[in-house]
């Protein structure tokens, strides 16, 4: 086993470990507690100081619970959904880097990404747009109207804003000139962060990964005043969890890919990170922090803004956003060209 | 050991000719459209691999116009199907016979 | 490794092609689909194309095939009805024939290429700028055209899909269908 191999899966290892063993519980005592706070009352409370003992609470009761498959239901696609969720989720952060290079004491240059390939955000692109397939089996497994429906809405909002998502990513991606996202990362660091010179290129990102993840004010899909749960009504214990899970590991990888994108990722403006173990801790740590940032906005703006009605969404994809994104990309390329950016 | 070239040209041939079958032999118009599209990622396996295997990027070239064109077919294709079901409630191409003698 | 790679990949993309061609639920064949198209663009990073492999996820798997999934749950398409009168035989043809072009190309394919030894693949083949500025200048003409062909394609797509507007010329209403061919009889008959 090559240094390379082992050092790709420690890599995954770590991402892994980070996003669905810690944040993942972590974000569902955030989530209750910060939703509690916003609405003006106390949340879990009982289970352990502060109710932080509540995640373990909930994981253990989903492991507990009955597993029901409904008699109507497509058997195969039913329990494909939840897996199809959690497939995309545990993979697009693969291309996100974590830290500056790590050099050996050998001499050899270890890239902090598990994937360092060409294609760097365009895998993280085709990736994530894989999750669409999680919203249709479980839905049309679902063998339910409400499942149906919600499918068929989650589904058409998610291809839109997708491409909004795309032309984002492209904007930011012309002056830097190339996919990777160390690249991007280390242009950031000579050039100041992206988000001051692409401010609308980043608004749109930001509202379309609300939409990528069906999180409020888009998540018609699962509305619970809507479609009693959308796509994911049949699914009980360990199978809703999955999906929840998923909607988390989603949320910290798009907000990892917003970081970098815009906000120079691992790096701090004007601070050079040693090429070592401590750089690695260092950037590593950054970069968390700036991850917990957004999965804490995600959390506020939740339970800020009222839902958008299906056709409102739609509305705003196609003839707000995608135009925006369309100018911008349009914008920096004549700039570009024009060697003033 | 690396993979010899014939290998993906031989699975491209494979895919090929199951793409065939199904484009004969269902009544469903969705699923022979199906089939034609495994035939079109077939020839694209095929053009990648003699792009490989002469080393010149012009195969990549080729291979993603090839993928925008099946893009635009799909969306046509889907468009009809949708416009001959809601006028005569099916996508049986057996039953699509109203040109037929 | 590499040997590794491909076989579970080109198995996979196998197996599951057949599945796309003979199970008769058309969800499930899309499904199915859905795996062919990713094993193909694994072979395809091994061929050295990381751009087109992440183009042919992001398109055909992630837009395509969704589409075809949406229009398929959009008419409510079910099981496929079974074979009639006559249809054994001409799968037994499709089958034979299929067979016959497979070996065929395929030993052509063998005997013309099979000898041939692989360079190593150099970064400059997998050079992503390399090859957009080959797509922006030896090949722009065609790429315009494309892009044209693309805008063709929703404006058609989306005139033939709406539902008629009032004083739009419609095709004369379907009254009833016209009686399945007689040689064809339907197994468990399904009101038209």
């Amino acid at each position: 086993m090559s240094v390379e191999l082992i050092a790709t899966l420690a890599k995954y290892l770590a991402w892994v470990i980070a996003l669905l063993g810690l944040l993942a519980p972590v974000m569902v005592w955030v989530e209750r507690r910060g939703m509690a706070l916003i609405q003006d009352r106390r949340g879990p409370n009982r289970v352990g100081p502060f109710g932080l003992i509540q995640p373990l609470a909930d994981v253990l009761k989903f492991i507990f619970k009955e597993e029901i498959v409904p008699t109507a239901a497509d058997r195969t696609m039913y329990l494909l959904g939840p897996i199809l969720a959690l497939v995309p989720a545990l993979t697009t952060f693969v291309v996100i880097p974590m830290a500056p290079d790590l050099v050996l004491k050998s001499g050899l240059r270890i890239p902090m990404v598990v994937v360092d390939g060409e294609a760097g955000v365009l895998l993280f692109l085709s990736l994530s747009s894989l999750g669409v397939y999680s919203l249709v089996c479980s839905g049309y497994g679902s063998n339910n109207k409400y499942s149906q429906l919600g499918a068929i809405r989650a589904t058409a909002q998610l291809i839109s804003y997708e491409l909004a998502l795309g032309m984002a990513i492209l904007a930011v991606l012309l002056p830097v000139g190339s996919f990777k996202l160390n690249d991007v990362v280390a242009y950031q660091q000579q050039h100041g962060w992206n988000v001051l010179l692409q401010l609308p290129g980043f608004l749109v990102f930001l509202v379309a990964s609300f939409a990528e993840t069906n999180r409020l004010p888009f998540d018609l899909p699962e509305a619970e005043s809507e479609l009693v749960s959308g796509y994911n009504t049949e699914y009980g214990s360990m199978k809703w969890a999955l999906f929840y899970s998923a909607e988390y590991v989603n949320m910290a990888s798009l907000g990892a890919l917003m970081s970098t994108l815009y906000f120079g990722g691992w790096s701090l403006p004007g601070v050079t990170l040693p090429n070592n173990w401590l750089g690695v801790a260092a950037g590593a740590g950054i970069l968390a922090v700036k991850v917990l940032f957004w999965m804490a906005f995600f959390v506020w703006v939740r339970f800020t803004f009222p839902r958008f009605r299906y056709d409102q969404l739609m509305r705003l994809g196609w003839k707000v956003l995608l135009p925006i994104a369309l100018v911008t990309l349009l914008g920096v390329a004549v700039l570009v060209v024009a060697k003033i950016y | 050991m690396t993979v010899p070239i014939a290998w993906y040209m031989v699975l491209a041939a494979v895919l090929f000719s199951i793409g065939t079958v199904g484009a004969l032999t269902r009544r469903n118009g969705i699923t022979i459209f199906l089939s034609i599209e495994l035939m079109l990622n077939a020839v694209n396996l095929l053009i990648l691999s003699y792009a490989r295997l002469l080393n010149d990027q012009a195969g990549q070239v080729i291979v993603f116009f090839v993928l925008a064109v099946a893009a635009a077919e799909a969306a046509i294709g889907l468009a009809l199907f949708i416009a001959v079901y809601r006028l005569r409630r099916t996508i049986d191409v057996n039953r699509l016979n109203l040109l037929r003698w | 490794m590499e040997v590794a790679i491909f076989s579970i990949f080109a198995l996979l993309s196998v197996g599951f092609a057949i599945v796309v061609v003979v199970h008769p639920q058309p969800v499930k064949s899309t499904m199915s689909m859905v795996v062919v198209l990713f094993s193909l663009a694994v072979l395809f990073v091994l061929l050295g194309a990381p751009f087109v492999a992440a183009v042919q996820v992001l398109v055909y798997a992630g837009a395509i095939l969704v589409l075809f999934l949406f229009v398929l749950m959009l008419l409510n398409i079910g099981r496929e009805r079974a074979a009639g009168v006559g249809q054994p035989a001409q799968r037994w043809v499709a089958l034979i024939g299929a067979a016959f072009f497979a070996g065929f190309l395929g030993m052509l394919l063998w005997r013309t290429h099979g000898p041939d030894t692989l360079d190593a693949l150099t970064p400059d083949y997998l050079s992503i700028h390399r090859l957009s500025w080959e797509l922006f200048t030896t090949w722009l003409l065609p790429f315009e055209l494309v892009g044209l062909l693309l805008l063709v394609a929703v404006v058609a797509a989306y005139a033939m899909a709406r539902a008629p507007q009032p004083g739009e010329m419609t095709p004369p209403q379907a009254g009833a269908l016209p009686a399945a061919p007689a040689e064809v009889a339907e197994v468990g008959g399904e009101a038209p």
